[in-house]
């Protein structure tokens, strides 16, 4: 019986947000503490000739990459980036050298004065001379396929920059303690900011990393943490103190990762009657300078390059490419989002070349259960696109509304899409995550590194414990993510905090039930004392992956979503409003209905304006909008009315049924829109689907 | 705040009369809501370092109808400007304008006279004040005078006021004909005007665009060759009056073809 | 300088041009009113300075001299949309959440979802795509009619 699982408890954040007394970490004040600076290159391309600080340095801490004492080079996956700039400039706003004092007014006015050699840049992707990573998934013979096909259709789709617009900036404190650092910031991965700060620090030093209350990540802050927890931490050991460093607006739109632009080819065969029969498609990314997370970001891109959809010739080639911009990193949907938009608005070309209803041509190839994806991985009973469609069909009374908006200012569209949830193939056995459950003298306390960035980690890992312990949900604590004592259950992303990291704690929960023997725990722990559980991830038995042919089980499962665009256009202006859209998605259960809904309606309106504003405008290698008056994300009244649907569909390796839900919200709005303007006779095939786009396009 | 405090300062003046006299003696940039000022402090690109506070000036802070004119007092914001029922029966599209400037919080700061003084060439009231002739009035220590909103600005955020003078108000004489106003921002609200079209409709046609020029414009030629020929005229002569710029925010392309495209809707719709 | 700060009679020595959310902050303690852009854009610095809101992070201190300046900390734990934006999981990551609610303290009591979309436009949340926003306002509203 669950009696907090599928309820919409309390937050066990709530209140402290909505009254203002939760602290993040720009709230937070340590005796004797310093302001960071970090000055950054202005070329996007070169080597530093010279540095010569113009100013008063006496009160000053000035670090440079001299002052590193282990490693310049921040761990993540190919250890390409430096924390500093020994000489050579790969992009724009890149940290060349640190400052820190005490009076912010004094840290503002110090002039670093840089000379450059500057050098070619190179910024567009397809014409880069190197790839960070390269990636092929095939199964059966495409080009034999195409050749025998009975009609063939090709398309280029493009998606540019989106950039996170967490309300809440990158921010860290460093502060020193026990001869080494304890590092509190806003971020999603406390153990990626510690192995970082292991490689820049050496491990000669104590150190600990503290997850403060965090206004918001969206993958922002899973790898770029670890930079700006570098620059705290070189400044604080360097000058004894406690360092703050919080970037301001602009700061953080110029110099942190962004959502990777991509252009996506598709060559694809089909019958005369719509079958597809072979799927030739080829992505590239935009890594910018450094490869951080993109050789994993194409990873998830390519594999859901092929969308829901069955097919026995499938060739994928995807690559990331290197540019001098600032590296491109996490962002909700991690590659999927871009190679699903080209999918979709592929669909709807197809069905426009064939001379079909879209809605049919989807049908007749979205995967079922048993149907093989592009990896060869065969679905279980858990796959809903079909569902997801029909539900959504159903709501939008979407194909009179078709056929009664035509020819009218108003287009309806929509979007078939999936998400794996979890790391991708092996990722997650690799990862080996740990989760502890402590019995406390009341209930139980929640110790793992999973953070709370808004979407409610604290509140569904508590359901989840409480319902597979038996007790309260009310008696159940979630500890402050702390390296030193929480359990590494591995990073916040992937939509696996509930899938992945609640399982693990459903696992420790029973466990502890049965030692308990029928005890509650406020009696056992009078009787025997306390007592921890630690449990480590299982991966399922069944689940096999080839990581170097990319073939096999890319996933445990899918989380499956269908959405439906009603937009409304201004033939004078080529302003695109979004009327309402309806989002139908799977996600295997809620746990907590109103955090699930919320993280729907959230993710949506993102997509939304990925769709339609979110443009970001690149000069010489640099944002040149980076302030959210010329970064338009969307307010109320770009916010149309939402229409969600939760269909269940368990999958049977996660907590109470639950998958992830997280990033699929993302997936779906972007080529629902662009469908709904295709609908309004408009041939546009790249977002942001700005209106001075729109107005260059040419008519269907 | 990338500005250095300790660089800045600032007076505040308690009456009209003060704060002319401060002008008088020392150059200073007159500062009400600062809903424009901040943002410049905030990145470290504003010149000015010298600032006189206006915003106590509540004898600025009017809306009133005098001899069938309607005046602005330097000091009404957009939210008083939205509930003035004197607003709504002279000038509807003064309120259209209003409601469309940033959201509420920059309702309840920014001001008129700020919007005129600051000169913004995306300010959305300028071409509500072009189109309808509005007048500038300037007072300095001991003097005042009025000039033309058409003739008040000379460049890109220029204007021809001397440094000692402060914008008390502005007057609207009575418009006849029906009023227009449009914006294409860059999102539904919180939005910067990428084109802004005030337009009225009387015995011929005053038409006033912003964003598209490095001050707000009137379009003569096209309103020329509206009172006097077809609209496919008057559109010829639009395209030879309005050269746009691209920028962060549009492309020139756009913003001419949709400054014609909404000039013909405002005549159409007007008709 | 002396202004009333959440009902209490205050005296700050601060430089005029100084922001009123660095006085508030770092001054007064007061952390529950949060910087998101610095330039009157996100809505996450909003405070009621008499009576109305604005955006603190553009409003010179001395501009505040003898107002009335109102800050999230001073609507009251009892607050009634406090509990709404609780219960309707109206906050996510919660930095938006202070400005929000002071933005939506001076709707009318019974407001329109319209109401409610023009009042709040001036806010910008990342989190929730505002739609539970607007059903903690709601659902507010209604239990102050009940």
């Amino acid at each position: 019986m669950t009696t907090a699982v599928g309820q919409s408890v309390s937050r066990k954040d709530g209140i402290g947000k909505a009254t203002g007394a939760t602290k993040y970490a720009d709230d937070l004040h340590f005796p004797g503490m310093l302001f960071g600076r970090t000055i950054r290159s202005t070329i996007p391309c070169g080597r530093v000739k010279s540095i010569r600080m113009d100013f008063d340095t006496s009160g000053f801490t000035i670090v440079d990459y001299r002052d590193i004492p282990h490693r310049n080079v921040v761990a993540l996956i190919d250890e390409d980036q430096p924390y500093l700039v020994e000489t050579e400039v790969r992009h724009m706003a890149e940290a060349i050298v640190l400052l820190a004092h005490e009076d912010r007014e004094k840290l503002l006015g110090a002039n670093v004065v840089i000379e450059y050699e500057e050098a070619e840049p190179v910024f567009d992707p397809e014409r880069s001379p190197h790839s960070f990573k390269d990636i092929t998934i095939e199964k059966g013979d495409v080009e034999d396929a195409l050749a025998s096909a009975e009609i063939v259709v090709e398309g280029t789709y493009r998606t540019g920059h989106q950039e996170h617009v967490y309300i809440e900036t990158n921010g860290v404190i460093a502060v020193p303690e026990h001869g080494g650092i304890a590092l509190y910031g806003s971020l999603q991965c406390p153990f990626y900011a510690y192995k970082a700060l292991r490689s820049v620090l050496g491990n000669d030093h104590p150190l600990r990393v503290i997850q403060t209350e965090t206004g918001g990540g969206f993958g922002g802050k899973e790898e770029y943490p670890s930079m700006i927890a570098g620059h705290a931490a070189l400044l604080a050991v360097k000058s004894g103190r406690p360092v703050k460093i919080i970037y301001d607006r602009v700061e953080d739109m110029v110099a942190t990762t962004k959502r990777h632009p991509s252009i996506v080819r598709h060559r694809t065969g089909l019958t005369r009657e719509g079958r597809l029969v072979a799927m030739d498609v080829d992505v590239i990314l935009d890594g910018g300078a450094y490869s951080t997370l993109s050789a994993v970001v194409l990873s998830r891109g390519c594999i859901h390059a092929a969308g829901p959809y069955r097919c026995d010739n499938v060739k994928i080639f995807g690559r990331a490419m290197f540019t001098n911009t600032p590296p491109n990193g996490a962002f909700r949907g991690f590659g999927a989002p871009q190679t699903e938009f080209a999918m979709e608005v592929h669909m709807e070309r197809i069905a426009e070349q064939l001379g079909m209803d879209s809605l049919t041509l989807r049908e007749m190839n979205a995967l079922r259960p048993g149907d093989m994806t592009a990896t060869s991985q065969v679905l279980k009973q858990d796959a809903s696109a079909l569902e997801c469609l029909q539900e959504a069909v159903r709501r939008t009374d979407y194909r009179r509304k078709r056929e009664e908006l035509k020819g009218t200012n108003r287009g309806i569209g929509l979007a078939l899409f999936y998400h794996g949830a979890g790391f991708t193939g092996a990722g997650e056995q690799r990862l080996a995550s740990k989760a502890r459950l402590d019995l406390t003298a009341t209930g139980a306390r929640i110790m793992v590194a999973s953070t709370e960035i808004g979407q409610g980690t604290r509140t569904m890992h508590a359901q989840i414990v409480s319902d597979a312990l038996g007790v309260p949900y009310e008696t159940i604590e979630v500890a402050q993510p702390d390296t030193s004592v929480v359990a590494d259950s591995g990073p916040t992303v992937a939509s696996r905090t509930c899938m992945v990291v609640g399982k693990i704690l459903e696992r420790c929960a029973l466990e502890m039930k049965e030692r308990l023997e029928g005890m509650t725990p406020a009696q056992y722990h009078a009787k025997h004392g306390a007592f921890s559980i630690v449990k480590e991830h299982i991966q399922p038995e069944w689940m096999r992956w080839d990581d170097d042919n990319y073939q096999g089980d890319a996933y445990a499962t899918y989380a499956w979503g269908c959405d439906v665009a009603e937009v409304e256009i201004d033939r004078d202006t080529y302003e695109v409003r979004p009327v309402k859209v309806t989002a139908v998605q799977e996600f295997g259960r809620p746990i907590h209905p109103a955090l699930a809904m919320g993280q729907i309606e959230g993710g949506t309106v993102q997509g939304l304006g990925y769709a339609l504003l979110e443009h970001v405008v690149m000069k010489n290698g640099a944002m040149a909008n980076p302030t959210l008056t010329n970064y338009t994300i969307p307010t109320t009244l770009d916010t149309p009315e939402l229409d969600i649907v939760m269909l269940e569909n368990h999958y049977d390796g996660g907590p109470f049924g639950a998958k992830g839900l997280g990033e699929l919200p993302m997936d779906g709005p972007a080529p629902a829109v662009v469908n709904a303007i295709r609908h309004l006779g408009l041939d546009l095939r790249d977002i942001p689907a700005i209106p001075e786009t729109l107005i260059a396009c040419a008519s269907l | 705040m990338k500005t250095a405090l300790s660089t800045l300062e600032m007076r505040r003046a308690t009456s009209v009369a003060e704060a002319l006299e401060i002008l008088r003696d020392e150059p200073r940039m007159p500062i009400a809501g600062a809903t424009d000022v901040y943002v410049g402090l905030n990145f470290g690109t504003l010149p000015e370092l010298r600032y006189l506070d206006i915003w106590a000036l509540d004898e600025l802070r009017t809306i009133t109808v005098n001899e069938d004119v309607l005046v602005l007092g330097a000091l009404a914001t957009y939210t008083m400007m939205v509930a003035s029922a004197l607003v709504q029966e002279r000038l509807p599209m003064m309120i259209e304008a209003a409601r469309q400037v940033g959201g509420p919080q920059i309702q309840n700061r920014g001001t008129i006279g700020g919007n005129i003084a600051n000169g913004s060439p995306a300010g959305d009231s300028l071409p509500v004040l072009a189109a309808c002739d509005a007048v500038v009035v300037l007072q300095s220590a001991g003097a005042e005078r009025r000039v033309k909103f058409t003739e008040f600005y000379t460049g890109y955020r220029k204007t021809v006021m001397r440094r000692d003078e402060l914008v008390v108000a502005v007057e609207v004489p009575r418009v006849s004909g029906r009023q227009w106003f449009r914006k294409v921002g860059t999102r539904a609200a919180q939005a910067i005007s990428k084109v802004v079209v005030a337009g009225v409709r009387g015995e011929g046609a005053r038409i006033a665009v912003g964003s598209i020029a490095p001050t707000v414009i009137r379009l003569t030629a096209t309103e020329r060759a509206l009172a006097t020929g077809s609209l496919d005229e008057a559109m010829v002569a639009l395209r030879g009056e309005v050269n746009p710029i691209d920028d962060i925010r549009s492309t020139a392309d756009y913003r001419k073809r949709v400054t014609e495209n909404l000039v013909r809707r405002f005549w159409t719709e007007t008709a | 300088m002396r202004f009333t700060l959440n009902g209490v009679a205050t005296d700050v020595a601060a430089h005029p041009m100084k922001r009123l959310l660095d006085v508030l902050r770092e001054e007064c303690g007061l952390t529950g009113t949060k910087e998101g852009c610095g330039e009157g854009e996100c809505g996450a610095c909003t405070v009621l300075v008499d009576g109305v809101t604005v955006c603190s992070c553009i409003v010179p201190f001395g501009q505040a001299q003898d107002a009335d300046v109102v800050t999230i900390e001073g609507l009251g734990n009892a607050h009634g949309l406090q509990q709404a934006f609780m219960d309707e999981v109206g906050a996510q990551c919660g930095i938006c959440t202070p400005g929000m609610v002071v933005a939506a303290s001076v709707l009318n009591e019974d407001p329109s979802l319209e109401e409610i979309r023009v009042g709040l436009a001036g806010n910008l949340c990342r989190c929730t795509g505002y739609a539970a926003i607007y059903r903690a306002i709601l659902s507010s509203a209604r239990a102050g009619k009940a």
